[in-house]
């Protein structure tokens, strides 16, 4: 992993940022600033978590409004770059086909040593590489989309639900080496709507509501309304 | 009695066996007589027609033009009827038409370039039908298995966009799926030919008494031309619809799956 940009200011930044799909709309009139650390999107199902989440990397477009990445305007960097440089893990592991190795060779790597640190950040060991990607649990696959995510070198790691269909100990793991990222100086955008999970991992919450901000804080200053709003659906 | 001139009564005889597959259907309670009759009136009616137009087009004394605007009528009807098969595909009617133009412009530039058959309306019209026929197949089937498949790899899709790749390498596995799956049965075809039934021009040249040697010489010919037209089309369809399903800033295009025909 290369050593995290030092810029101060916000990391990602909404002004007025308005998404509508299919006519409904999902998010409204956004202003928004995600910091360093661990900050968790929650909300309930249909808040606008996830496409807020997909706007960082550019996967999905505001219709109108501004995302910044590190202040600078995401409709000024080249979307390949800025992949590369906000990772993303999804909601399912998406594998593809081959081993291992095949699977992180696809993020194109800048150096061959990538493979193995992002392996062994992923917390999986090089006896992985030429096993069959396929045919590793859902945990390990898990992983293995985190690992092929770091092998770009990223600044920043978005996640979306990256354990909502994993067992409790697969959990742990991914959330264990989420805060590793957090400490080594790399920001995580993750959504959860599992109250549990935001209490055990968040430095910051940002609580989502049928497209608005409910708030926006240290997850211990929330508890009742992130209760309130969560336990409600 | 000449094996060409089967005349009205050798028609009508032909017409027995329909009846036994109305009667079948009467009998089992099938459902298809109407269907049946349906199917068997308009091909009467559209073959009489096409024969009444081939006998025009096909005088000697006719302007090879209106063979050319025939060429026209058939690459416009089949680009329709990709878009008719295909039509969750934004823009198939016109990567159709500019398929089906780059198809047979290589191979009428083959065939009549290269002196395989003369230029004149008894080759290219015909030979323009078989070539963009069999293309039409090609693309129709292509095009649905590459929206079938764009809806079901999405997520495959959109990882591989994350990870920095450009729209083209993100869809390249989806692409050239669908591709290959266009072109196998045209690739089967062209291998079993023979094997199982005896393809069409053969069968017609021998009917009409040419010698089967050089019957077999014109449908190998023929088959070749299809496959290679085939392929041309089955890219250019593939490659146009790939190039749709991306966004200039390489933002996936969601891609409803195909309805059933």
């Amino acid at each position: 992993m290369t050593e995290p940009p030092t810029a101060s200011g916000p990391v990602f930044g909404f002004v007025g940022v308005e998404v509508v799909r299919g006519g409904r709309r999902v998010l409204h009139s956004l202003d928004l600033e995600l910091g360093p650390g661990l900050t968790v999107l929650a909300g309930p199902s249909g808040a606008g978590k996830s496409t807020l989440l997909r706007l960082c990397n550019r996967l999905d477009a505001p219709d109108s409004g501004t995302v910044r990445y590190r202040g600078r305007d995401l409709t000024t960097i080249d979307p390949l770059e800025l992949r590369r440089m906000v990772a993303m893990v999804f909601q399912n592991p998406v594998i593809f086909p081959g081993t291992v190795r095949d699977n992180l060779a696809a993020a194109r790597p800048a150096r061959p040593s990538l493979i193995a640190e992002s392996l062994d950040a992923a917390d999986l060991d090089g006896s992985y590489l030429d096993r069959t990607a396929d045919d590793l649990s859902g945990g390990e696959q898990q992983r293995v989309c985190l690992a092929r995510a770091l092998c770009t070198e990223p600044d920043v790691v978005l996640m979306d639900e990256p354990t909502s269909s994993l067992d409790p100990r697969a959990t742990k793991a991914i959330e264990h080496e989420a805060r590793m990222l957090v400490d080594a100086g790399h920001p995580i955008v993750w959504v959860s709507h599992q109250l549990d999970q935001l209490r055990r991992i968040a430095d910051e919450v940002v609580l989502l509501d049928d497209g608005h901000i409910v708030a926006q804080g240290p997850p211990h200053e929330l508890d009742d309304t992130i209760t309130a709003t969560l336990e409600e659906t | 009695m000449s094996t060409t001139d089967i005349g009205y009564a050798g028609l009508a005889a032909s017409l027995l066996l329909i009846a036994v597959v109305v009667g079948l259907s009467l009998w089992q309670r099938l459902r298809l007589e109407r269907s049946v009759a349906d199917a068997v009136a308009r091909a009467l009616v559209q073959l009489l027609i096409v024969g009444l137009a081939l006998d025009l087009v096909l005088d000697e004394d006719r302007s090879l033009a209106w063979s050319w605007l025939w060429v026209l009528v058939i690459v416009v009807t089949a680009a329709m009827t990709v878009r008719h098969r295909a039509r969750e595909v934004p823009g198939i009617a016109w990567s159709a038409l500019v398929a089906y133009l780059l198809a047979l412009g290589a191979c009428l530039a083959v065939v009549f370039g290269l002196d395989v058959f003369p230029l004149e309306a008894r080759t290219l019209v015909p030979v323009s039908g078989m070539i963009v026929g069999n293309s039409m197949r090609s693309a129709v089937v292509t095009a649905r298995n590459l929206a079938d498949l764009l809806s079901e790899r999405r997520a495959d899709i959109e990882a591989r966009l994350a990870l920095g790749m450009s729209g083209s390498d993100a869809l390249r596995p989806s692409l050239r799926s669908a591709i290959r799956l266009g072109l196998l049965p045209q690739v089967d075809a062209t291998r079993t030919v023979g094997l199982v039934a005896l393809p069409g021009t053969m069968t017609g040249l021998i009917l009409a008494g040419v010698d089967p040697e050089d019957a077999v010489l014109v449908q190998a010919a023929l088959l070749f031309l299809i496959l290679g037209s085939a392929a041309i089309a089955v890219t250019v369809v593939g490659l146009w619809t790939a190039r749709w399903a991306v966004t200039s800033d390489q933002r996936f295009v969601h891609v409803d799956r195909p309805a059933d025909v």
